[in-house]
Order: structure tokens, then C-alpha cells, then sequence
């Protein structure tokens, strides 16, 4: 499904991943790694929001680098601050506007916004102005402007960095349910219990990478 | 136009977008061609009409008009100083009128709507180069970036307070000019993985 392949990234004259070998193809993947450690970039490096300085990644057999576009109608994308990926005033315009691009009539986008926004229990905001919702019904709301897309593959980047303990768990309960594969980059570890993979980052390399319980072990070690 | 749409189902909410604007033009036109405190009246009464057809409260009206209450005192004031109190009156009531019935569109009609209107509006532009929908996505993301600025201020503001410091507009710039040029670039990250720069 996904494969880096020798990838490298340089920004700034620094070496942000280096050498990373990968093949993903489990259902729920998490990345951990100190700040700074190249997991955002590894993150971005799947949608092609960034691309590799040297290597390659290929997501669904399309090399990033050439069909970036193509790629994100397939990856759902969803940043740590809400509040940078709402564009519309409000809720409901807001997740209809990712459906723009799908030719449906006004009532299936309307029927399709209702659905999500009923599923993750924002439909009694449909109409409310976005900048009122507290921090955790944006991420929903973020949240649910990718999920209408029905992405084939979910990244997450921090998704539960801003939100307080129940919302957290909130969005690890939705993890759970979601049917696509999730790629998720966090510093919860409490998230990546049920997981099926996780890999460790340290210095822009891949340290460690196996089920989440040796994983979070050996990231314990080499954070104390 | 920071997303107060107020639901209902009266005949303005059904009212088509572009005739609102339309209408909305009109009226401001008319307004202030209007010189006679008999016809400024009448305007008065039709506006208050209008918000009672809506429906929208008296609260979600008030607001409307409530930021110009400052303005409009100096207006009135500057006015009557250098005019006349029949000058400061019509000047007066003119603006508070016009911003009435630009909020009362707002109130009535959807953001998506207005989207929709303006890429209409603008779609003979295709022809020299110019894309409709980014166009309106620009207004979009100006309107929904007022309440986000805004809070990034406050943020700036307390996190001074915070420390002690004293009020300086240098102090306070710098870390908002940042501030905002981070969210601008993350905005524009997060609109290529939705998808839309992809047109």
C-alpha cells in the first residue's frame, strides 16, 4: 500500500529523515518520536505535502513526487490545529466544501454533509459559526470535512495534541471505528495501545518498529 | 459576513443570493440619494419591516449595528459641528441604515450561497485566465480569518499581561504579524490536502 524507499528529506541544510526503508500495510500505524524527531515530514511525505530530497515514496502504486494530486483524493489528511484547516464560517459549508469537487447535486451534498455531521455528532451545529465550536468539536469538525471524502487512507498528524482528556478519548474511540487504514504521529501513547504497528523515530531514522508494547519501550528508553 | 447566518424560513431566507445583493445595492443606492427626513423615515420603517419579516430577533439586529454605535456618535457630532442637525441626522441615519441592510443579507443567506453567487457573477472572467471558484474562495478565507486573527491577539495580548509588560505596539505586533503568517502558511497547507489548489 505504502513504500519509502531510501527516502532522505534536507531542509535548511538539515537533515530531517534519513535513509527511511518502509513498507506499510497495517490496518492502524502510529509514529512516535521526540519533536523535531521527522515524524510530521514522514507524516506530510504521504500525501505529498512534502516530497523526498532523495528516494521515493509510493502510496496506492502512485509515485508522490509525479501525482501528488492524485494522491490526496485518496489520503485524508488531518492537522494538529483545527482551526488552520476550516475555511468556511460555518460548520455544514464547510464540510460541503470538500465535496465541490465531486460533480453531486445540491441535495446529495447536503444528504452526504448531514450524514457525517450527524455520525460524529455535530448536526445540531450544522448552521453554527465554526470559530464558536470549543477546540474539540473543530477537530470533529475537521475531521469530518476529510472523512465525507471517504478517504482510502487517513493520516493524522497530533490529532489529540489540543484537545482536553474527554475529547481525547473521543477521538480515540473514532479511531477504532474507522473502516480505512490510519496512519496517526503522536505523543499520546495511551492512543497506540490497540494499534497494530509503531514505528520510532529518532534524528530523522527509524529506531524501532514493531507491535506497539516493544515499540513504546524502546521510546520510554531513549527519551529518559 | 463572519458566518452569522441565522436559519429560518422566512421569504428572505428564500430569497435568492444574487437578489438579495441586487436588492441590497439598490436600496443603498437609494438611500443615499434620499435628502428629505420624510423619505430617510420611511426607509427607517421599511428596514425595521424587513427585520421583522426575517425574523432573526432583535438580538442578531442589534448586533449588527452595535460596532458603528462609536462611529456613529462622531458622525453625528462632526456633522452638526460642521453642517447642521438636519445633515447630521441624514448622514447618520443613512450609514446605520445601509450596514442594517448589509447585515440583514448576512443574517439571511447563507455563506456557500454567496459563494455560489459571486462564482456566477465572475464566470465571464474565465476567459482572460481567472479562476471563479479561487476567486471566492479568497472572500471565504478573509471572512473566516476575522474571528482567527482576532483570537491570535487576545492570545498575544494576555500572553504580555502574563508577563508584566507593558502596553507597546511594537511589542504587540511582531508576535502577531508571526503569528499570523504561521497560520496562513498552515491554512495553506491544510487547503492542498483538501484538495483545493487542485483546480
Amino acid at each position: 500500500m505504502i513504500r519509502f524507499n531510501g527516502v532522505g528529506v534536507r531542509l535548511a541544510g538539515r537533515d530531517v529523515l534519513s535513509d527511511v526503508t518502509l513498507s506499510l500495510s497495517e490496518h492502524r500505524i502510529g509514529v512516535v518520536g521526540a519533536n523535531g524527531s521527522g515524524k510530521s515530514t514522514l507524516a506530510r511525505l504521504l500525501n505529498g505535502l512534502a516530497l523526498p530530497t532523495s528516494g521515493d515514496v509510493t502510496v496506492f502504486g502512485h509515485d508522490t513526487r509525479r501525482h501528488a494530486a492524485r494522491i490526496r483524493r485518496d489520503v485524508g489528511f488531518l492537522f494538529t490545529d483545527p482551526d488552520a484547516q476550516i475555511v468556511m464560517p460555518t460548520v455544514a459549508e464547510d464540510v460541503a466544501l470538500s465535496l465541490r469537487r465531486k460533480g453531486l447535486s445540491p441535495a446529495e451534498v447536503d444528504e452526504r454533509v448531514r450524514e457525517v455531521l450527524a455520525r460524529y455528532g455535530l448536526d445540531r451545529h450544522a448552521d453554527h459559526p465554526a470559530h464558536l465550536l470549543s477546540g474539540g468539536q473543530k477537530q470533529l469538525l475537521a475531521l469530518c470535512a476529510v472523512l465525507v471524502l471517504e478517504p482510502r487512507l487517513l493520516v493524522m498528524d497530533e490529532p489529540t495534541t489540543l484537545l482536553d482528556l474527554r475529547h481525547s478519548r473521543l477521538v480515540a474511540d473514532l479511531l477504532r471505528e474507522l473502516p480505512q487504514p490510519v496512519v496517526v504521529v503522536t505523543h499520546d501513547l495511551g492512543l497506540l495501545d490497540s494499534f497494530d504497528r509503531v514505528i520510532v523515530l529518532d534524528q530523522g531514522r527509524v529506531v524501532a518498529d514493531s507491535t506497539p508494547g516493544p515499540a513504546i519501550g524502546h521510546y520510554r528508553k531513549l527519551m529518559s | 459576513m463572519t458566518g452569522v447566518y441565522v436559519p429560518g424560513d422566512s421569504p428572505l431566507h428564500r430569497l435568492p443570493a444574487g437578489a438579495k445583493l441586487l436588492g441590497l445595492a439598490l436600496l443603498c443606492t437609494t438611500l443615499f440619494l434620499l435628502g428629505s427626513p420624510l423619505w430617510l423615515g420611511g426607509s427607517t420603517v421599511l428596514v425595521v419591516l424587513l427585520y421583522a419579516v426575517s425574523g432573526v430577533g432583535p438580538g442578531a439586529a442589534w448586533a449588527q449595528v452595535k460596532p458603528l454605535r462609536w462611529f456613529a456618535v462622531a458622525l453625528f457630532v462632526m456633522q452638526f459641528v460642521l453642517v447642521d442637525l438636519h445633515g447630521a441626522v441624514s448622514a447618520t441615519l443613512r450609514l446605520v441604515l445601509a450596514v442594517a441592510l448589509a447585515g440583514l443579507v448576512t443574517l439571511t443567506t447563507r455563506f456557500a450561497d454567496m459563494m455560489a453567487c459571486f462564482e456566477r457573477c465572475l464566470a465571464p472572467l474565465r476567459l482572460l485566465g481567472v479562476d471563479p471558484f479561487r476567486v471566492s474562495l479568497v472572500l471565504s478565507l478573509a471572512v473566516r480569518s476575522v474571528p482567527v486573527i482576532s483570537a491570535l491577539a487576545t492570545r498575544v495580548r494576555e500572553a504580555q499581561q502574563a508577563r508584566g509588560l507593558s502596553w507597546s505596539v511594537r511589542a504587540f505586533a511582531v508576535p502577531l504579524v508571526v503569528s499570523v503568517l504561521r497560520h496562513a502558511d498552515a491554512m495553506g497547507e491544510a487547503m492542498s490536502a483538501r484538495g483545493l489548489d487542485d483546480h
